[in-house]
């Protein structure tokens, strides 16, 4: 009896574990090259599940076509607001950007509001993936398993990306020092929008599971994920993108052993502890769990 | 030892003319903001419609929220996200105080009977409610203030988050997730908004321009010079923040009074982009940015609402609209002109000294010329 919520906790750790990782890498890829906190990362989640919502919806097409489609998109958003919005503040104040990503984020959800609905639409999801699966003798939809593997996958692939390929030793000589990368002949340009296009990438893939998970999307819902990403980069490391990956698990193992830990009263704070342990983590140990090539940033 | 003599018999006439009261100059600021303020108050006053008298009374409100705002944001160069949830703590509190017990047993049963029982009049209750958001972020700040860039961003947006999750869960205090109703009758009147907002200008300024304010100044401009000329900057900037979130706290206790229901959720990101895109509009480096921004968007905002309100008439829904455009807006002057429509200067009697007397200068040097040549 015991043992079977163990496994059940670890499986759901791991799952949700999985996704918040994949929200946090596509923090921390933009944040890593630009420092930029790039607050309409969101919308772009949001963006990718109303394309679910209306390819899936009004279209007869196969899943993986409708999947691949909302990933598309979302590539297409974090290129095009790169392009437009967060191309004229290069070397600008930071302070200038978080504003702009701020105000994009504001932008976004409103044209969601006037142009589709301000009240939630249901997202369809194909049946396969609400399955329950029998895994060490606890029944769990097969949409964790997958969500687990495809993470894996994804994790691996981009690793050896940054590892192998020459735009990848270019991104990570970027997110090392910027000025210096450029004057090795690294092109800004390119690294930086190859930077959103993997962000809107990485929302798109988080778009699929997020609706899965929620079977709906409105407009405001980029929040949440958002959220969790802020504390997940915090926790692992603003600067490293295993940090990022370790900061979404242990965001899941805290989330959900608060869950199991809290009283029923206390539960309903449970976002408010989240967030102090994050201000106890950028106090006590602004580098993260795993230290990047973190920058001075605070003096005293 | 001549040149020595020289230096010497120089400076205090340099002291001399910044210690005196230089009226012309920076201290005509706050008299002209004023002025305005109040003929603009007076007009509309005079105009004695309703409608347009709400607009003025919740637009005073929100210059008072971009004033504080100003105060910290502007001296230090750090975004305060958090800044809106101490409106909030102010809003809540400042209407606990106020409200009658029997009333307030009515619309939030669940509230600890020691609150229900405080009952404080109207004007000491706003300043109660202040002085609790004061005594937070007196509470919370001090180690929050070393941070700088994007960590202390991160660090106040996520305080933001603590203080919303707070404000709207803990029913005891703020009736949690449903809304907070005050009844009675609007207390929040259009002479006492524009006494704070005349009051609140005055402290602004002041503070820019007292040692503190430039101590501030010096750690925004230049962190590690000014520390290293002996600013304790975390005490400067603590200083600041706290005395930003006791403006913020009256602000938001002003707005409970007027507007006379609120939830947690009218102090969150919708308020904050708000009270931000006034600021960054105006230009958040002087306090005549803060005033000039939230005319200009208080405008521009209630146009917007106008037009939104005849296109849903006419059955195209248009909620949103005016957020977007002004959202818009705010990139275009972060592109093209960061600094804000005042361009971090204060409206000063010399600068309207100084536009007119480039075009009498002009003439009167040509005539020089033509003297010269004859």
């Amino acid at each position: 009896m015991n043992g079977k919520i163990l496994i059940e906790f670890f499986i759901n750790v791991f799952s949700m574990g999985s996704l918040y990782a994949l929200i946090a890498l596509g923090l921390v890829f933009v944040f890593g090259i630009c420092q930029l906190i790039n607050f309409a990362y969101g919308e772009f989640i949001t963006v990718s599940a109303y394309i679910l919502y209306f390819v899936g919806t009004f279209t007869n097409l196969p899943w993986p076509i409708v999947f691949l489609i909302a990933i598309l998109v979302g590539v297409a958003v974090g290129y095009i607001s790169e392009l437009v919005a967060f191309r004229p503040f290069r070397g600008r104040s930071l302070d200038a950007l978080l504003v702009t990503s701020f105000a994009i984020s504001v932008i976004l959800q409103n044209m969601f509001q006037i142009g589709i609905s301000p009240r939630s639409k249901p997202v369809p999801v194909p049946a396969v993936l609400a399955q329950n699966v029998n895994l060490f003798g606890v029944t769990t939809p097969l949409r964790n398993i997958v969500m687990i593997i495809t993470t894996i996958v994804l994790l691996v692939v981009l690793t050896l990306i940054m590892k192998y390929t020459p735009l990848g030793i270019a991104m990570r000589g970027a997110s090392e020092n910027f000025v210096t990368a450029r004057l090795m002949g690294v092109p800004a340009n390119q690294v930086i929008s190859v930077a959103f296009i993997i962000c809107g990438f990485l929302a798109g893939v988080v778009a699929i599971f997020w609706s899965c998970r929620t079977g709906s999307v409105e407009p405001m819902m980029g929040g949440t994920p958002l959220n969790i990403g802020f504390i997940a980069v915090v926790i692992g490391g603003m600067y490293s993108l295993p940090g990022a990956v370790a900061g979404g698990y242990v965001y899941a193992f805290i989330s959900n052993t608060l869950s199991l830990v809290l009283p029923t009263t206390l539960l309903s704070y449970r976002d408010a502890i989240m967030f102090i342990i994050v201000i106890t983590f950028l106090l006590l140990r602004p580098e993260g769990l795993i230290r990047g090539s973190y920058q001075e940033e605070r003096v005293g | 030892m001549k040149t020595k003599k020289n230096t010497i018999s120089a400076t205090p006439n340099v002291t001399g003319s910044f210690s005196s009261f230089d009226f012309a100059g920076k201290w005509s600021t706050p008299l002209f903001l004023i002025v305005i303020y109040v003929v603009i108050g007076f007009f509309i006053w005079w105009l004695n419609i309703p409608f347009i008298e709400d607009i003025f009374t919740s637009s005073t409100i929100n210059l008072i929220m971009v004033l504080g705002f100003q105060m910290y944001m502007g001296n230090s160069g750090i975004l305060n996200w958090s800044y809106v949830g101490y409106a909030g703590i102010g809003a809540f509190f400042s209407a606990i105080f106020s409200m009658d017990p029997m009333l307030k047993s009515m619309q939030i049963p669940t509230m600890y009977p020691f609150l229900v029982k405080l009952h404080l009049p109207f004007i000491l209750a706003l300043f109660a409610g202040a002085l609790i958001a004061t005594l937070v972020a007196a509470l919370i700040a001090w180690p929050l203030m070393r941070l700088s860039d994007s960590v202390g961003a991160i660090t106040q947006f996520a305080l933001l988050i603590v203080i919303n999750v707070v404000l709207s869960q803990w029913s005891q205090v703020t009736n949690g997730p449903r809304t907070f109703t005050l009844g009675g009758s609007r207390k929040t009147t259009y002479e006492l908004v524009m006494a704070v907002a005349v009051l609140v200008i005055i402290a602004v300024f002041m503070f820019k321009e007292s040692s503190l304010g430039l101590k501030l100044r010096a750690t925004r401009d230049d962190r590690y010079a000014a520390r290293s000329s002996g600013i304790n900057f975390i005490a400067v900037r603590y200083v600041g923040y706290v005395a930003s979130a006791f403006i913020a706290g009256f602000a938001g206790g002003l707005y409970s009074h007027y507007i006379l229901s609120i939830t947690a959720a009218s102090f969150y990101l919708s308020q904050l982009f708000v009270v931000l895109s006034m600021l960054v509009i105006g230009g958040s480096m002087s306090v005549s940015g803060a005033f000039f921004g939230t005319l200009v968007v208080t405008l521009a905002r209630q146009g917007l609402s106008q037009v939104e309100l005849g296109l849903t008439r006419s059955g195209f829904e248009a909620y949103g609209m005016t957020e977007i455009v002004v959202a818009i807006l705010m990139i275009i002057f972060l592109i093209w002109r960061p600094n804000g429509l005042t361009g971090g200067r204060e409206l000063t009697l010399n600068s309207f000294k100084r536009l007119i007397g480039k075009k009498k200068l002009k003439p009167t040097g040509n005539r020089k010329k033509m003297e010269e040549i004859i």
